[in-house]
């Protein structure tokens, strides 16, 4: 028989995009250890619906920490402070009995709240669009192997892919920087060699949109690769800086 | 065209800016420490450095104008990218925490702000020597010492020995040089990541290189005024 917690939510409550928001303190009475942090809020969730309040709007999608669409700060720490998990993946032992817990949505002005605990994240969309791709003619599916990559050039390129697009990289950056998530997709990309053809532009256009976007600029603090749950390494900054300056230059 | 509006407009040219004319910045301090600590040896030793450079005006001038440069780009590129920093965050969050992010990388522009006031009166002091900064009274533009052939020289060793022998004011140094090293200890490491230098393969021995240079500073720059208090060049001042 799993042990039973009863904690205090403070919770950041706002009608919609225009509204001013507050924090708002919930009691979470029975929830059972192994519980997800978002079935946690599920329960509490429910037992509002039972009293007639509105529920605590929050995203989730696949529960199973790939999607990237949990984004809840909590206890001031993006996705919860546990090394390399999502906040759909944290678990409610990771909390004492009697804890009082805060939750806020993921704090940026490209990420402007929609509701309570969810921000519209189209800014990491439009980055995307800017560059995260190659152009590739249509036709017939080319041999697997036909274009050969090292194995550490595919190592590194994957650890870049890996990258989820949660944006708790923002959260966490005391500037709202979207660096990491960026270095991250210009890097899995530019160090292909599909992606060479196209690599200044990339860099160029992506960092152009993250600039127009509103995020901070880099301060080299590090929090961003400690809360990000797919442990991107700060190595794609120096890479993504190293790129955009071949971009200038070339 | 392309490589202008990079470098002014984009937030990474600004952190290459940043970058560079910090890396300047820090020589110029490493030098500049170099050259100070030659009061240990005497001050014949350091009254010739000091006429070594007053004798070149040309040399002085290049650096001073290369200098007033950097720290300009330095500042510009700091108090332009603070506020869109913080204009990125417009709603603070009820609970933060900082997780990794060290004191110093928090605090740069505050710590920046506080020692270019630090360089300011610095240069009121020992620079143009205005006597109303050094409250003790003297005018150092008037310190001489019979040089080689007697002309007279300046006495650049009087004058630090006078200058620290106030309290305060050597307080002040010693706060101003703190924050500067503080300020040093995440920037010397940071620079290389901002331009691209830094990996994990050499990154944690960075950070503690740039640890020890920051400490080394201080502690060069903080013996001066504690070694004058502690009766350095009393023989002078009687």
């Amino acid at each position: 028989m799993a042990k039973k917690l009863n904690l205090t939510l403070k919770v950041w409550r706002q009608n919609g995009p225009r509204d001013a928001g507050r924090m708002e303190t919930y009691p979470a009475r029975g929830i059972d250890e192994d519980m997800s942090f978002l079935e946690m809020l599920d329960v509490v969730n429910e037992e509002l619906i039972t009293q007639g309040k509105e529920p605590i709007a929050f995203d989730s999608d696949c529960r199973e920490g790939i999607c990237g669409t949990c984004s809840l700060v909590i206890n001031g720490v993006p996705h919860g402070g546990r090394k390399g998990t999502t906040a759909c993946q944290l678990h409610m032992r990771n909390f004492k009995d009697g804890q009082t817990i805060t939750v806020e949505p993921w704090r940026a002005r490209p990420f402007p709240v929609i509701r309570d605990l969810v921000v519209d994240r189209g800014a990491f969309e439009r980055i995307i669009q800017a560059g995260g791709f190659i152009s590739v003619r249509t036709g017939g599916t080319p041999d697997a192997n036909a274009t050969p990559i090292a194995k550490e050039i595919a190592d590194k390129a994957m650890d870049a892919a890996a990258c989820i697009g949660c944006g708790a990289c923002v959260a966490a950056c005391k500037n709202a920087s979207a660096m990491l998530f960026v270095a991250a997709k210009v890097s899995h990309l530019n160090l292909l060699p599909q992606g060479q053809p196209e690599k200044n532009r990339r860099a160029q256009k992506m960092v152009w949109q993250m600039d127009r976007e509103g995020f901070g600029a880099c301060t080299v603090t590090g929090s961003c690769e400690a809360v990000c749950p797919k442990e991107i390494s700060l190595d794609f900054i120096g890479k993504l800086n190293r790129d955009y300056a071949g971009a200038l230059l070339g | 065209m392309k490589l202008t509006a990079g470098l002014f407009q984009s937030s990474l040219g600004r952190k290459y800016l940043m970058a560079a004319s910090g890396a300047a910045l820090v020589l110029f301090v490493i030098g500049h420490l170099a050259g100070n600590l030659q009061i240990f040896l005497g001050r014949d030793v350091i009254n010739d450095y000091g006429e070594f450079l007053h004798t070149r005006p040309a040399l002085v001038w290049s650096a001073r104008i290369g200098l007033l440069a950097m720290v300009g780009i330095h500042i510009w590129a700091a108090i332009s990218l603070s506020r869109e920093n913080r204009a990125a965050r417009p709603v603070a969050y009820a609970q933060w925490s900082p997780t990794v992010a060290s004191y110093a990388s928090r605090t740069m522009l505050m710590s920046g702000l506080i020692v270019a006031v630090f360089i300011i009166y610095h240069l009121l002091h020992f620079t143009t020597q205005t006597p109303a900064v050094n409250f003790t009274g003297q005018d150092f533009a008037a310190f001489a010492e019979p040089g080689e052939g007697g002309e007279p020289r300046r006495d650049v060793y009087r004058m630090m020995v006078v200058g620290f022998g106030q309290p305060l004011v050597s307080l002040f140094y010693v706060v101003g040089v703190g924050l500067l090293c503080l300020h040093l200890s995440h920037g010397v490491s940071a620079m290389f990541q901002s331009l691209g230098l830094k990996n994990k393969s050499w990154g944690l021995t960075l950070d503690k290189a740039a640890k020890a240079i920051s400490v080394a500073v201080f502690v060069g720059y903080a013996s001066i005024p504690a070694a004058v208090l502690l009766g350095l060049g009393k023989e002078v001042v009687k």
